[in-house]
């Protein structure tokens, strides 16, 4: 048992001020600190307050955007699905919206990473961990859990105390009450994973009825299990062990960086303060340790900056409605910056300066990724043609001497309606063009493609021995549909060098 | 046993093992590693239950899911074969394979089946791109020994050329050197009269001097311009292919010994509807005529 959760009991002489002063030691202190530690039980104490409140519209927000979208229809005719968000793995498109992604054009998906992760450069240069605190899954879904349990169990003593009582009907049902809440809302998360990945409302009946295919069951038990796992029974262990996040962000941030910090230079000396004493001489910290109560890691704030701290200002709120009680002015924890620190310590002025090389650096990169994904996106072609020459034999001698090439030649029709594609060769030679079957006419081939389809052709040039200039002749292949889009390709004709 | 000796700096009890001075603590094994272990194997008694595990003298365990991954791969193939068989009945069922090469789905299906099986079955010989090597034919080309047509191409495969198969065909070139069937020097001068015939450099008097030669030995299959008789494999000497290379030496050599390439007859080892992608397939390669 811990040394916090075992003097809880006796906590109530450390009254100060009409401020409780809670019994309760960061998780991460230093003396305790060991290369292999058991994990210390940590009974986060509810907060009320700005940012508790700002928490709770976001975990709205998020959680309904992940539990929801897959249900989003988005007609887009009778040959393909019509939900909005679907990555389809069988028919092998990515469908968002009115965005439809080929596999060959999985470079998007690879743009968007660069941007989430550009932005995330910017976001946390300016404000520290704000994905960490407010949206990032493993925080969001934490913070429901431990909602979960403080309305089953509690607020933290009676959770402390139920820990330690020995086992009873009232605890089991408790502890049972709380597990089973626990895992629907991981089934919730798991199911909805599922349906990102298939047609949402048939997956939901084939599911029920065992109808699903096993990789449905599977993903929806595995994220079951994480969910529930992650955010049930490892929670800050995940942000402090797992994840490489913490230790990318100490290279992201610097002095002028906005982020949860016990302002010390307000609040040192720190000591227990009872109503009427005097203010002058010490510091506003009245050593009450609500804000390591409060806090969902464990860890003590005043401490400053800690790997293990993921801004989530709990704290804020918490040493807020101390401060208030207390008659002092609030945000003796705020977002504040390790230079405004340093400054006031000398007797300076804060200052908040948001513009700064990284800034510009993170931001540049931001608009000039997103730039060249928006035109490239734009301007994509709603067709693809590929050229692949043969390699083996890579020419092929004729019995008059004539020399002849074979490629085959994919167009894809992206569309959703069928389309005729005219398919010439352009080159400085007088080719003469062949295929198979009865297409080729006047050295040209004219080919129907069905809407989101590939055509693989197979054409081949042949040119008079006498004609050939040299062992390696420039062609361009052209595909053109009725209304002029075209798409070409560069490659050679090859024969021996003479 | 001695009583228990707890290390005084880490207070963990010892296992009593001692090397020069050093003693080994008995701490406890991680808790995970333990977790996984019990895991593992709790899972392998399952796994007995209900998976193929003990082997036996004359067979083994198999277990309550009768899992077999031979039957498996069975089924599988039943499975693709059934999922195919639309395109394997139009396949058969259409009236021509110029009808095949016509209807851009079917081409894809045989050219998709035909390739797979030009790999398997052909490529030994043939090469990977049909290019062919000494002696084995390239498919690429517009020189057929036994026409280029899609049936022709079909017959071919399906009764070979000189093969143990009762309709195969058995003519050859015969060996008239080793043989006896022509003096020396007839020979040599025929490999002047072929190059004539092929437009290389040649000796006049002595291709005039054959001239009588061939007219009495090689007319009857390769005809009296040299174009050959794809009714009896005859070659065309006139054009730039050669099968066996077409050099002083390599007729000299072909003339001397004679030729009797043998093509494998594929009917019975090959369905019906394998021939007809096969036959499109290799037709398709680009000298189909």
């Amino acid at each position: 048992m811990n040394e916090a959760a075992s003097k809880s009991t006796s906590g109530n002489d450390a009254l100060t001020g009409g401020v409780e002063r809670l019994d309760v030691e960061p998780v991460n202190k230093p003396e305790k600190r060991n290369l292999y530690k058991a994990r210390d039980p940590i009974y986060p104490k509810r907060v009320r307050g700005a940012y508790r409140r700002l928490k709770w519209v976001i975990m709205v927000l998020t959680l309904g955007v992940y539990y929801l979208v897959p249900w989003i229809r988005w007609p887009r005719g009778p040959s393909e699905p019509d939900q909005a968000v679907l990555i389809d793995f069988p028919g092998s498109r990515f469908y968002f919206f009115f965005i439809e992604i080929w596999p060959d054009e999985l470079y998007y998906v690879t743009g968007l990473l660069i941007l989430a992760a550009l932005g995330l450069f910017l976001a946390t240069a300016l404000f520290g961990r704000i994905w960490c605190g407010y949206s990032c899954p493993q925080t969001v879904w934490t913070d429901l859990y431990i909602a979960v349990e403080r309305m089953v169990e509690g607020d933290r003593n009676q959770r402390i105390k139920l820990d330690r009582a020995p086992w009873s009907a009232t605890k089991l049902r408790k502890k049972a009450t709380k597990h089973a809440l626990w895992i629907l809302i991981g089934m919730a998360t798991g199911g909805a994973w599922i349906l990102y990945f298939h047609d949402a409302p048939s997956l939901a009946r084939d599911f029920f009825v065992g109808r699903a295919p096993f990789s449905a069951y599977f993903y929806f038990t595995l994220l079951t299990f994480t969910t529930y796992v992650f955010a049930g029974s490892m929670r800050e262990q995940v942000c402090t062990y797992m994840c490489p996040w913490p230790r990318i962000q100490a290279a992201l941030t610097d002095a002028d960086t906005l982020q949860v910090t016990y302002r010390k230079d307000r609040g040192e000396p720190r000591g227990a303060h009872k109503k009427g004493d005097p203010w002058d001489g010490r510091g506003d910290c009245v050593s009450c340790r609500a804000c390591v109560a409060a806090c969902p890691m464990g860890i003590d704030i005043r401490d400053g900056l800690q790997l293990e701290c993921i801004n989530c200002a709990l704290c804020i709120d918490a040493c807020d409605s101390i401060m208030e009680k207390v008659g002092r002015p609030r945000g003796l924890i705020a977002y504040d910056t390790d230079a405004n620190i340093a400054s006031r310590a000398y007797g300076g002025a804060s200052s908040y300066r948001f513009v700064r090389p990284r800034v510009f650096l993170y931001l540049g990169a931001l608009v000039l990724v997103s730039a060249i994904m928006l035109f490239s996106f734009t301007s994509r072609a709603t067709m693809n043609l590929s050229v692949q020459r043969d390699r083996a034999p890579p020419f092929v001698l004729l019995s008059d001497g004539a020399v002849r090439n074979a490629y085959t030649i994919k167009i894809t029709n992206r569309d959703n309606v069928p389309r005729d594609f005219i398919l010439t060769f352009t080159a400085d030679a007088d080719f003469a063009v062949g295929g198979v079957g009865d297409g080729v006419i006047n050295n040209a081939m004219n080919i129907t493609i069905d809407g989101d389809e590939t055509r693989p052709l197979r054409l081949f040039l042949t040119l008079p021995r006498d004609e050939i200039a040299a062992a390696r002749l420039p062609v361009k292949v052209t595909a053109r549909d009725e209304t002029g889009i075209e798409a070409s390709v560069g490659t050679v004709f090859l024969s021996e060098a003479k | 046993m001695s009583e228990k000796e707890v290390d005084e700096h880490s207070g963990v009890e010892t296992t009593g093992h001692e090397w020069d001075g050093i003693k080994e603590l008995n701490n406890p094994l991680p808790r995970w590693w333990l977790i996984v272990f019990w895991v593992s194997v709790i899972w392998s008694i399952g796994y007995w239950i209900f998976m193929p595990a003990w082997p036996g003298i004359t067979g083994y365990t198999k277990g309550i899911r009768n899992h077999s991954e031979r039957e498996n791969v069975a089924v599988a193939i039943e499975a693709l074969d059934a999922a195919r068989a639309d395109d394997t009945r139009r396949l058969i069922a259409a009236p021509s394979m110029e009808a095949i090469e016509n209807d851009p789905d079917l081409l894809q299906f045989a050219m998709a089946a035909g390739g797979s099986l030009f790999g398997d079955n052909c490529a030994t010989c043939h090469g990977a791109g049909g290019q062919g090597f000494k002696g084995y034919p390239n498919l690429n080309d517009d020189v057929w020994l036994w026409g280029g047509s899609l049936e022709e191409i079909k017959d071919t495969i399906t009764v070979g050329r000189r093969s143990e198969h009762p309709e195969t065909t058995n003519t050859l070139m015969m060996a008239y050197g080793r043989d006896g069937l022509l003096p020396r020097d007839d020979i040599t001068a025929l490999v002047d009269y072929v190059r004539m015939l092929s437009g290389q450099d040649y000796d006049a008097e002595a291709a005039s001097r054959a001239a009588p030669i061939y007219a009495t030995q090689c007319i009857a299959c390769h005809g009296a311009n040299g174009r050959g008789d794809k009714t009896q494999g005859a070659p065309d000497l006139t054009d730039a292919i050669w099968l066996y290379g077409g050099d002083r030496r390599s007729i000299y050599d072909t003339i001397w010994n004679g030729r009797a390439g043998v093509m494998p007859a594929w009917e019975g080892r090959l369905s019906e509807e394998e021939i007809i992608a096969l036959s499109v397939y290799v037709h398709a390669l680009g000298g189909g005529e």
